[in-house]
């Protein structure tokens, strides 16, 4: 019943990318890979999880993410059931540990959670008996962004080993910044952070990274370029000045891409704020910009860590680490 | 009046030889006797030996008379009514007022109406300034939007468009989280923050605390406003690493607390105004309006302390703090009059008493006034050297006058000042080049008979 695959990387939970060794990380992206042929062919489906429940548990708003996880779950055969905290009984005042314990009752076998404080994942997967999957806790990690994004390159790229990356933007509040410097670094790319000095967090130089306060020297030679979303609450005046101020200055255009590598691929996890931190002639330059490749590879990515977290398991229950 | 404003003359293209000068240069910390060649607006050559046989044929000379000549002032803080309030000063009449003062450059407050938090409006000064045709002037872009010390102004446009610092004028930043930001954002254009320290929940009165005030009756504000705001932001610079410059420092304490910054290698830089160092609260007896400044003056220990400052390098800087307020600011009573004085006219006068009584060296001056805040700001003037523009003061060290309202060549007459004695006047003030102010006594006609 239990399908087991050699190299498949086995692991209790995915609460972050900090840790993992780069066999997990490149096991996890082999795996992904066989997923993508599955995607584009006419039958998607395979029952490699049929019978296992994954509950999505969205504290905060979100349509890609949630549905690329739910895409993936139904995919490989699994029962999906979305938790709309909209209207559940977290808006009734229940405890985040309440809500897990209520959801671990119903025995599920994986939980995938949002939430918007950083270390909540962490918390609810501490009290629950099947396998958590973070999908974004508020600042701190968001680790299958982190893989799609590295899928992406590797198979533009052919690898990621010596790549130089810079990761651009709202540095501070992103979670996608800190999962993808720990990947990225744990697989020998070089990164590099370009922001206003405003939205870089204290000593991120301590995580191995450059820092940089302009494009011009930040994009120098670089092979990518990550921009991050700007979060319209930031943008007047408390961090920065004004929306056009930071798109002359840390918003990617043509102008600020020439001293990038010819072939820089452009990334964005997106949404993306057209206008803002990216100029639309970038956005839909067919030639480097893979922001909708992420948005495929997202579906594969999501696919491999469901199945090793929680594809070689007969029963959830009692069986975690 | 007592002297000319030379506003038309064309600039003289070719080479002029200033001669028989006492030249100070006070990047080389030095004093002589010598001679200064200025060709296409620029300095072409200086020095004790130059032309020390005469000038030679062919090249205008003008005989400067023993006369002192040194870069001309740079004043970093100057406000005037335009656009806004021109009733008070414009950018013109407060140019012709910088020429008559031996000012050659001026960074003009933000705190106008609008405020300079728009690129457009770094722009019309310049513009003003290219049709005025008076001394080089300079704007400083609003730190924060409105001025309202909330949210940061869009530094990175502003300093696109000219703008050579950042401050929000006599407005402290009360919230440490928007100025931690605003050192923080700066960085990326490595711009420079002024900053007024006074912090704002203690500085709702007229005055400083003390006797004066509680004869007087006044309201008044305790020189601690100032240094614990100092100490603030001398710790934000410490975390942030921006560039801050904190302006008129007016009491002993903020001169110690700065001092041992220094010491630790911190990089921070403080100027004061002439009212700091010449004058002490006994100013406002008598209900003068025309002495209340922000801060307000200080103790007669807290002025001894200032000039200690300013020998011993801690001050960095000296600004004329000129504020024009016309009569219906200034003739009403003490706690409803609007604060600041004049004083481009008085800046130079006023600060020469710290050489007259033997505190500074004229070179030494020099730096407080030119060469130091022209290197602050990234000015091109403000020094001797080959290249450097021709903005040059020539002036009488000795020359006896008193300073009466009615001579002001500015627009307002609300000068702290009034009716003091003092010693040097300004002969002739040089921009590029070009004479734009003359005083009476140094025509040509005069040098002649």
């Amino acid at each position: 019943m239990t399908k087991k695959r050699a190299g498949v990387p086995r692991l209790p939970h995915l609460l972050g990318i900090e840790g993992l060794s780069p066999e997990t990380i490149s096991g996890l992206l082999d795996l992904s890979e066989s997923y993508i042929d599955q995607n584009r062919s006419l039958d998607k489906r395979r029952d490699l999880l049929s019978g296992r429940t994954v509950i999505n548990l969205f504290f905060e708003n979100s349509t890609r993410t949630r549905t690329s996880f739910e895409v993936a779950a139904k995919r490989l055969g699994a029962d999906v059931i979305n938790m709309d905290v909209a209207t559940s009984s977290v808006r009734k005042g229940e405890t985040l540990l309440d809500t897990a314990m209520t959801l671990n009752a119903m025995r599920p076998d994986a939980i995938v959670v949002r939430h918007a404080e950083s270390g909540a994942v962490n918390l609810l997967s501490q009290k629950v008996n099947c396998t958590v999957i973070n999908a974004g806790d508020g600042q701190h990690e968001h680790p299958t962004q982190a893989l799609l994004d590295a899928l992406t390159i590797r198979r533009r790229r052919g690898r990621l080993q010596g790549l130089l990356v810079a990761i651009c933007g709202d540095i501070m509040h992103s979670r996608v910044a800190r999962s993808n410097i720990h990947l990225l670094q744990i697989m020998g790319a070089r990164v590099r952070v370009v922001g206003p000095p405003t939205l870089m967090p204290t000593d991120i130089d301590k995580m191995g990274v450059e820092i940089h306060y302009n494009m011009r020297t930040g994009l120098k030679d670089v092979d990518i370029v990550m921009m991050l979303r700007l979060q319209t609450e930031r943008m007047q005046g408390s961090f920065v000045p004004s929306i056009s101020e930071y798109f002359r200055f840390f918003g990617l255009d043509h102008e600020k891409l020439k001293v990038a590598k010819p072939d820089a691929l452009i990334m964005h996890p997106g949404p993306m704020n057209r206008g803002v931190e990216i100029d639309s002639e970038v956005a839909d330059d067919l030639d480097r910009s893979v922001i909708h490749e992420q948005v495929e590879m997202g579906v594969a990515v999501r696919m491999a860590c469901l199945e090793a977290l929680i594809g070689g398991r007969r029963n959830a229950i009692g069986a975690a680490a | 009046m007592s002297g000319d404003i030379l506003r038309g003359a064309p600039p003289h293209a070719g080479s002029t030889a200033y001669i028989n000068a006492r030249i100070i240069d006070p990047t080389n910390d030095s004093e002589y006797s010598g001679a200064v060649l200025i060709s296409d607006g620029k300095i072409a050559d200086f020095g004790p030996n130059l032309f020390a046989s005469g000038a030679p044929y062919g090249i205008q000379s003008v005989d400067c008379r023993g006369f002192y000549l040194a870069p001309g002032l740079v004043d970093a803080r100057v406000h005037t009514g335009e656009p806004g309030e021109e009733h008070k000063e414009t950018l013109e009449s407060a140019g012709i007022a910088a020429a008559v003062g031996g000012i050659t450059s001026m960074v003009l407050l933000p705190d106008n109406d609008p405020p300079f938090d728009d690129a457009s409006l770094i722009e019309f000064v310049a513009r003003r300034a290219r049709q005025i045709k008076l001394a080089n002037m300079y704007a400083y872009g609003a730190l924060t939007a409105g001025l309202d010390g909330k949210e940061l102004a869009e530094i990175g446009l502003l300093a696109e468009a000219g703008a050579v610092a950042f401050t929000d004028a006599d407005h402290a930043i009360g919230n440490a989280q928007v100025l931690r930001r605003a050192l923080y954002y700066a960085k990326a254009f490595d711009a420079l923050i002024v900053h007024l320290p006074q912090e704002p929940s203690l500085s709702g009165g007229h005055m400083t605390s003390g006797e004066m005030a509680t004869r007087l009756g006044l309201a008044s504000n305790p020189p601690l406003a100032e240094v614990m705001m100092v100490e603030r932001d001398i710790r934000l610079v410490e975390m942030t690493g921006g560039r801050l410059h904190l302006t008129k420092i007016s009491t002993a304490e903020s001169v110690k607390v700065i001092a041992s910054a220094k010491a630790r290698g911190l990089k921070i830089t403080c100027d004061t105004a002439p009212p700091y160092f010449a004058l002490n609260d006994l100013a406002v007896g008598d209900y003068r309006t025309f002495g209340k400044l922000v801060p307000p003056l200080r103790s007669e220990k807290d002025r001894e302390a200032i000039v200690e400052g300013l020998k011993s390098g801690v001050i960095d800087a000296i600004v004329s703090d000129h504020r024009p307020q016309d009569q219906d600011s200034k003739r009403v009573p003490f706690a409803q009059a609007g604060p600041g004085g004049i004083g481009l006219e008085t800046l130079l006068p006023v600060s020469l008493e710290l050489v007259h009584n033997g505190q500074l060296t004229l070179p030494r001056l020099f730096q407080r006034l030119s060469s130091v805040p022209a290197g602050l700001f990234s000015l091109p003037g403000g020094k001797l050297a080959k290249g450097a523009p021709a903005d040059l003061v020539l002036f009488d060290a000795d020359f006896a006058w008193k300073i009466d309202r009615v001579d002001f060549w500015s627009k307002t007459k609300n000068s702290p000042f009034d009716e003091r004695p003092v010693q040097g006047r300004v002969m002739a003030t040089i921009v590029g080049g070009r004479t734009i102010y003359r005083h009476d006594s140094f025509t040509p006609a005069a040098a002649a008979a």
